[in-house]
């Protein structure tokens, strides 16, 4: 498996869990890894059900946004599973204003994500 | 008069590195929680500033280390004043498609804006679009205005 620096990869059942190590993504530097790390998980890796959960998160940055759509661009190219959890409501707010809780299945907790793949 | 006088004003030119935005950022922060500002005021001001300052470096100056991006600021008891000038070409404000339409929610950017006018209480670019004004006015009491006035 290869290293990730940005992200704690776990795994339940058959669905990849994912959380972040910083809790601020917003460095323009880091957000270039972070999306790299996520990217390899599709594309590299071959993981087909993704989670990615937030609890850590307490900043997120639009062109961090950017990287999640594009992240879900190539899961659904590859016949996988997108989902998001543990979303703060300050954050949750920025998915919510650019409407972009529309397009991303986001859910609660880990639990009520992992029982909606 | 009381609520327009400046409690706090600085002003940086820093080079086109967003390690230096981060920095004046932090700043500027830290200038708001020693005013006792609240914690989503705070949250508000960090995404929106962080935006524009990498806008700034990133679209304006296109990351040319020989290009400065000029910050001011001023602290007033109700309200959080900032400008931010590159030394780029500048752009249109009203010509960023609404991210928000449905055929473009999957695009990956053009939301930076959008977070900026919804976070802040004031976003104006000046005609040539390469510098922008922004205010923040304060959601929480500011500990000045819970004090009884004087007779």
């Amino acid at each position: 498996m290869a290293a990730h620096r940005s992200l704690e990869v776990s795994e339940v059942g058959d669905v990849t869990v994912v959380r972040f190590v910083d809790r601020k993504i917003l460095d323009e530097a880091n957000i270039q890894g972070l999306g790299q790390e996520l990217f390899q998980l599709v594309e590299e890796e071959n993981r087909g059900k993704l989670l990615l959960n937030f609890t850590t998160v307490e900043f997120l940055s639009s062109a961090a946004l950017g990287k999640l759509i594009t992240l879900d661009k190539k899961v659904k190219a590859h016949g996988g599973k997108l989902k998001l959890s543990n979303i703060r409501p300050e954050i949750y707010e920025v998915f919510a204003i650019t409407k972009l809780n529309k397009l991303f299945d986001i859910r609660e907790d880990e639990s009520d994500a992992l029982a909606a793949f | 008069m009381k609520n327009d006088r400046c409690l706090w004003e600085a002003e940086w030119v820093i080079p086109s590195e967003l390690a230096e935005g981060s920095r004046v950022l932090e700043e500027i922060l830290e200038q708001l929680a020693n005013h006792e500002w609240g914690t989503h005021d705070i949250y508000s001001v960090r995404l929106a500033l962080d935006e524009a300052i990498v806008n700034a470096i990133k679209h304006g100056n296109r990351h040319d280390e020989s290009k400065q991006v000029r910050i001011a600021c001023k602290l007033r008891p109700r309200e959080l004043w900032v400008e931010i000038a590159d030394e780029g070409p500048g752009f249109d404000p009203t010509a960023v498609p609404d991210c928000t339409c449905e055929e473009n929610l999957e695009v990956p950017s053009g939301r930076g804006l959008m977070l900026m006018r919804c976070f802040m209480s004031r976003v104006e670019y000046n005609q040539r679009g390469n510098s922008v004004v922004m205010e923040k006015q304060r959601a929480e009491k500011a500990p000045d205005d819970a004090k009884p006035s004087q007779p």
